[in-house]
């Protein structure tokens, strides 16, 4: 796997996450206490960078082909769960991610809490919504970085990938004070998911004892691949849900979810 | 078993196993079976990218059905 590959692929699934946790830390903030939302999250962050510490030297020295099994497995099972969820929205079946709903629902929840000191917490509802958006999501992506950096043998280079992104997405979220609804957060998902799903299968099967044919040069075939197929399944779920609207004489509706 | 416990591995299971159980189930079947084809002089590469075809479209289905 190229270093140019490796990074744009941690980028672009830590971003997401990102933007999951950055909507979760500024509805706190706003809602609540921002000190406290502040202090939430960076006590998440300093819990990530323990677990960071810890798992990335045990990824580090487990052997190549066990560490493709494993990873391989739960990268296919997360792509593809992924992937579905992105072609169940894409095709109309799922409601779309929206930041700004998610945005607004975290603010009317925060507001109605009675505020509670604990410690030197001002707003413990604050800290701990934040410290948990922020944990949660994090957690996906501390185990992207390390799979990926751990898998192409270079885990500093996944780990700037991802700083660089939760950087990019929390300097964006700090700047605007707004949820950032305009980062194309579904079709990213897509990406993601197809990427995940790719890299799941290439790297499983390896780790299963499988040889591919033209070695690291099958995955130039596998991402495309897996691209078209889920477009097509895209495509046949949108027919089947119009012929369903047109049969019961009603317009589709997408469930929140 | 405490309410922690059983947060933490209800965490887990959603983390790991997600919407659809099915999904981690066939994987690891997948991965079973390749290991077992690799042993042979069969290839086994194509085992995995077959099972995405079959799989994927079957949990979008049961899905769809269900909405």
């Amino acid at each position: 796997m190229g270093a140019g590959a490796l990074f744009i692929a941690v980028f672009l699934a830590c971003a997401v996450e990102a933007v999951e946790a950055t909507t979760i830390v500024l509805a706190a903030g706003t809602a609540r206490d921002w000190r406290s939302a502040i202090t939430g999250t960076l006590s998440a962050l300093a819990v990530l960078a323990i677990l960071v510490a810890a798992l990335g030297p045990a990824v580090s020295a487990l052997p190549l082909r066990e560490l493709r099994l494993v990873v391989g497995a739960l990268l296919l099972i997360f792509g593809l769960q992924w992937l579905r969820k992105a072609i169940l929205r894409a095709s109309g079946y799922k409601a779309l991610h929206d930041e700004n709903e998610i945005y607004r629902k975290q603010l009317a929840a925060a507001a109605t809490e009675p505020g509670q000191r604990r410690g030197r917490v001002r707003d413990w509802y604050a800290f701990t919504l934040s410290f948990k958006g922020v944990l949660l999501e994090g957690l996906e992506v501390v185990f992207i970085a390390l799979t990926f950096g751990g898998n192409a043998h270079n885990l500093p280079l996944a780990a700037l990938a991802a700083i660089c992104a939760v950087a990019v997405v929390a300097a964006t979220g700090a700047a605007v004070r707004a949820p950032l609804s305009r980062v194309p957060e579904n079709t990213l998902k897509f990406i993601v998911g197809i990427m995940l799903t790719a890299f799941g299968t290439f790297w499983g099967a390896e780790g299963a004892g499988a040889n591919w044919p033209g070695s690291d040069a099958a995955l130039l075939a596998l991402v495309p691949a897996i691209a078209l197929f889920a477009l097509g399944l895209v495509a046949a779920l949108r027919r089947a849900k119009a012929a369903q609207a047109a049969a019961s004489g009603r317009g589709p509706a997408a469930e929140v979810g | 078993m405490g309410k922690r416990l059983r947060d933490f591995l209800a965490f887990l299971y959603d983390f790991v196993v997600g919407d659809d159980w099915r999904i981690a189930v066939s994987v690891v079947a997948g991965l079973a079976l390749t290991y077992a084809v690799s042993k042979t002089s069969v290839p086994a590469w194509w085992l995995l990218p077959v099972l995405l075809v079959v799989m994927l479209p079957v949990s979008l289905w049961l899905a769809a059905r269900r909405r």
